[in-house]
């Protein structure tokens, strides 16, 4: 049996000869991912944020040991051996990437964007954070300290966005609602 | 695409994909692709979805058992997909091995399990 990245690589290669031939293209794969997103039920990261916006005791939980915390719902699999959540503040943004290749908390962020396997995101955010944000649309101002977090096999992380005062006061299911995946990844924030 | 239709599309006894708490479960990016490629090129009238589930079964069926070894349901999806074009007369198997191959050279470092590249935290 072929191991995981000889496998990985042909997957790759008929998707690439696919594209290639006209028959697919990469955004419309994309797009059927997106889709499938959506319809598979609000992403259970949301769903955590969603409860850390307002219960401070599980928030605390959830910033000192994400794995442990996250526990009780049920996650299993899916690369959360190891969770850390960075809780974003006015102070400090926190924004994930992993440099060599594309490690990502499945079982809570759903499933990964195309651009995280980009070596350019890869690369740069971690360079220059500012720039590749501002690219995504997110303007961090100079006073706000920018972390970057390198994910691993071992190690996964999820931001723990800021909640926008709009929310406070509203029903989950809006908070949730309003979670967007690239808010768990820090390229984006909350609107 | 028909946006009404739930996926997966039916797939069931052996060639049913993996669920948890009745959601798809893909391990890897890659098989998420591989899942929705399968149905983009059937609704794209390359193949019915009766000749990809034939495809399967066979696969899964000829794939010899390895009772210590995992489970691999993307590795045996991918197998009859390409099996399938490759019936189709839409890819030539040698094709996809070769660019494998060669993705493997220009991508080194994809296999996660003897890098030593610092994690955690770079300030800026």
């Amino acid at each position: 049996m072929a191991d995981r990245s000889e496998v990985e690589l042909r997957a790759q290669a008929l998707e690439t000869l696919l594209i290639q031939k006209g028959l697919l293209t990469e955004a419309g794969i994309d797009d059927r991912i997106a889709l499938f997103n959506e319809r598979v039920g609000p992403m259970n990261g949301a769903r955590v944020v969603a409860r850390a916006w307002v219960d401070a005791e599980f928030k605390s939980a959830l910033l000192r040991d994400a794995t442990s915390a996250i526990a009780p719902y049920g996650f299993v699999g899916g690369q959360v051996d190891k969770l850390v959540v960075v809780e974003n503040t006015p102070e400090v943004h926190n924004v994930v990437v992993c440099t060599l290749c594309s490690c990502y908390p499945w079982a809570v962020m759903g499933l990964p964007p195309k651009w995280y396997k980009d070596p350019a995101y890869r690369s740069r955010v971690v360079r220059e954070p500012r720039k590749v944000l501002a690219e995504f649309g997110l303007n961090v101002p100079p006073e706000r300290e920018v972390r970057v977090w390198d994910s691993s096999a071992e190690v996964r992380y999820m931001v723990l966005p800021l909640m926008p005062e709009r929310l406070a006061g509203v029903d989950e299911d809006t908070r949730i609602a309003a979670i967007q995946r690239d808010t768990l990844i820090g390229v984006a924030e909350v609107q | 695409m028909n946006q009404t239709e739930a996926p997966p599309r039916e797939l069931d006894g052996i060639t049913a994909p993996p669920l948890r708490n009745g959601e798809l479960d893909f391990e890897a990016p890659w098989q998420s692709r591989v899942f929705v490629m399968a149905q983009a090129l059937c609704e794209a009238g390359l193949y019915a979805w009766s000749d990809f589930q034939a495809s399967l079964i066979l696969t899964i069926n000829s794939a010899p058992v390895a009772p210590d070894q995992p489970y691999r349901y993307y590795d045996h999806f991918l197998k009859a997909l390409t099996n399938l074009l490759r019936q189709k007369g839409v890819v030539v198997e040698e094709e996809v091995y070769a660019l494998a191959l060669q993705l493997g050279q220009l991508e080194p470092g994809h296999d996660h399990h003897d890098h030593d590249h610092d994690h955690g935290p770079h300030s800026h």
